[in-house]
């Protein structure tokens, strides 16, 4: 059997009445690309912040990393890499600052954050913006910096909260390219988007509507049950009907 | 390991402010700023006060008294007047801004010669009146003062202005300028700085990094700290050396309290921090709940004793009013600590009760 990296038993996060997360119960594998998605508002983002140690469930069993959400939400936080939905790299910070504080930050040796911190812009061909203040780069280019500096310590797992948002196509395949890779070097790829050509992309997906997941396979599985040819044919049905259920 | 995160922390917090030079520039420049404009141009004492003297006989002591009035820094003598003389016109057309009635012979006078003279002054300006009035009764007092020893006779009231004998008011401001700047740099600029990350979305960034809270905010205090030093150093030099306010006290004992409510200022700026959700509110909080009731109810500008009791109650609560206290009585009076434990002890309270709060705040903001 592979080895589970994420497992969530009936979670629930509520605010007030509302439920934001109601009763979420699937696992991960670990080197899997796990597409999480659901429209605005489904509760993906809260679910997401649990696992990285942001917010605390109000019932229900997790384990990240083979750590236990409760008890060792700070041992975690060395485990996995995160990168927000919102931009996240510091902009009046250079290219090559911001790698440092996050190696820093994540405790990497000055050796390791050499050796990394020069592959990681060997990578992403930007060695000659390693002096450049990030606000000044494309938008493209910040995320994927901002990509491989979540995973610049190696992290077992790590979460992407809508990574690419508000870039082309273009820009978007090569930072899939990134995930590829990562998850090649074992990492696994934990990634909510709400752009249905990603999804085909993933091995899994779950898709959230309220609160709950409703469906959850590979791209190709649920493509067939619902008998349709693209990830968006799914997503549509299956918005309808959570539409005629209310 | 952890110190070295911590480094890592800070260095990027000093590059965020180094890299902001408009903002450090005017950090640093603020405090000259300030000193220069309430050292020179808002200054409440009175110089060329101008004098008419109104008399009957012109007499060689009198002539002795004026070329001293008119030697006086404070005074210019502008002419004499008859009995006759309409005063209220002298003081409409703006000719004198006091008139000095002297009545009989100052050569042998009978009696106190205070009795003898009456000190005439615009009150429409009544700070001004007073201290024209106080300057003039100082001056005729010790003018006549040698003669009236002399003759064996004891004189009215003594004026005498303890530590501040020139009634400069720079010994009353400085205290206020630390206890207003120092609030300004650290409450509203750390404030501003953390919730600016929350809004940029770096603050998820760290607090999921292994980072712990506390590192993040001390990382965040450490160089805003190291300015109010820098502030506090300025704005000590530029009284000592440049408007001549002394350091009478202890002058590690100020800077153990400058310290202290420097501190109590970051931990302010924290907890407006957890409360405020965007740079704006911040500042606004920090302007009209720190920075205003720091200028009126501290004492700096308006003595509180004169307040309504209500807002006496009420400046209990701003740490600057402790703190603009304890810098008059070890600064400008020389009073040995003991005689600010008191106030000492209200600012580590307040930090203590601050402190645990705040940082009880920015934890459960993560649940």
């Amino acid at each position: 059997m592979e080895q589970r990296v994420i497992e969530a038993e009936h979670i629930v996060k509520k605010f007030g009445n509302f439920a934001a997360v109601d009763d979420i119960s699937f696992y991960v594998e670990k080197g899997e690309i796990f597409g999480f998605l659901g429209a605005n508002g489904a509760g993906k983002t809260t679910a997401m912040r649990m696992f990285c140690g942001l917010s605390r469930p109000s019932s229900g069993k997790g384990m990240v990393a083979g750590l236990d959400i409760w008890s060792a939400s700070e041992k975690i936080k060395s485990r996995i890499g995160y990168m927000s939905q919102k931009f996240s790299l510091y902009s009046d910070l250079t290219v090559g600052e911001n790698i440092r504080l996050f190696g820093g930050i994540y405790g990497l040796d000055e050796e390791r954050m050499k050796k990394s911190g020069d592959m990681l812009l060997k990578k992403l061909d930007m060695y000659g913006e390693k002096d450049v203040l990030v606000k000044s780069l494309p938008l493209g280019w910040k995320q994927k910096l901002a990509f491989s500096v979540s995973v610049i310590h190696d992290p077992e797992i790590v979460f992407l909260d809508e990574p690419t948002g508000g870039v082309d196509p273009v820009a978007r395949r090569q930072f899939w390219e990134l995930i590829y890779e990562a998850a090649g070097r074992g990492i696994t790829v934990f990634v909510t988007t709400h752009y249905m050509d990603e999804a085909e992309y993933c091995d899994r997906v779950s898709i959230m509507v309220a609160g709950k997941i409703v469906a959850l396979d590979t791209p190709a599985n649920l493509k067939k049950s619902y008998g349709v040819n693209a990830m968006n044919d799914v997503f549509t049905i299956i918005a309808r009907n959570a539409g005629r259920n209310e | 390991m952890g110190m070295k995160k911590f480094i890592s922390l800070v260095g990027k917090e000093n590059r965020h402010i180094l890299r902001d030079r408009w903002t450090m520039a005017i950090l640093l420049i603020m405090p000259v700023v300030q000193i220069l404009l309430f050292g020179f141009a808002i200054s409440t004492k009175i110089r060329n006060i101008r004098v008419e003297i109104i008399t009957e006989k012109r007499s060689e002591a009198l002539n002795r008294f004026v070329s001293k009035l008119d030697a006086n820094d404070y005074f210019i003598f502008k002419g004499y007047l008859n009995e006759s003389s309409d005063i209220d016109s002298e003081f409409r057309k703006d000719k004198a801004d006091m008139i000095l009635h002297i009545k009989g012979n100052l050569d042998n006078m009978s009696g106190d010669p205070l009795q003898n003279i009456e000190v005439i002054a615009d009150a429409s300006n009544p700070s001004m009146a007073a201290s024209e009035q106080l300057y003039s009764l100082k001056l005729i007092r010790s003018f006549f003062d040698r003669g009236m020893k002399k003759a064996g006779k004891k004189g009215g009231i003594h004026v005498k202005f303890l530590y501040n004998p020139q009634l400069d008011s720079a010994y009353n401001f400085v205290p206020g300028i630390m206890g207003l700047i120092l609030m300004m740099i650290c409450a509203m600029m750390t404030s501003i700085s953390i919730v600016k990350e929350k809004e940029t979305g770096t603050m998820e960034l760290l607090l999921v990094s292994p980072t712990t809270p506390l590192n993040l905010i001390l990382a965040k205090m450490v160089p805003y700290f190291m300015i109010s030093c820098i502030n506090l150093a300025t704005i000590m030099l530029l009284s000592v050396y440049l408007l001549g306010v002394p350091v009478s006290g202890s002058l590690i004992w100020l800077c153990v309290v400058s310290v202290l409510y420097i501190f109590l200022a970051l931990a302010i700026g924290l907890l407006v921090s957890t409360v405020m959700d965007s740079q704006l509110s911040a500042m606004l909080l920090s302007v009209a709940g720190l920075i205003l009731p720091t200028i009126l109810l501290s004492g700096m500008v308006f003595p509180i004793e004169n307040s309504p009791a209500i807002l006496q109650w009420l400046s209990c609560l701003v740490p600057a009013r402790w703190y603009i206290s304890a810098v008059r009585k070890l600064m400008i009076e020389g009073l040995s600590v003991r005689f600010a434990i008191m106030e000492i002890s209200v600012l580590a309270g307040m930090a203590l009760v601050v402190v645990s709060i705040s940082l009880k705040n920015f934890k459960n903001r993560l649940a």
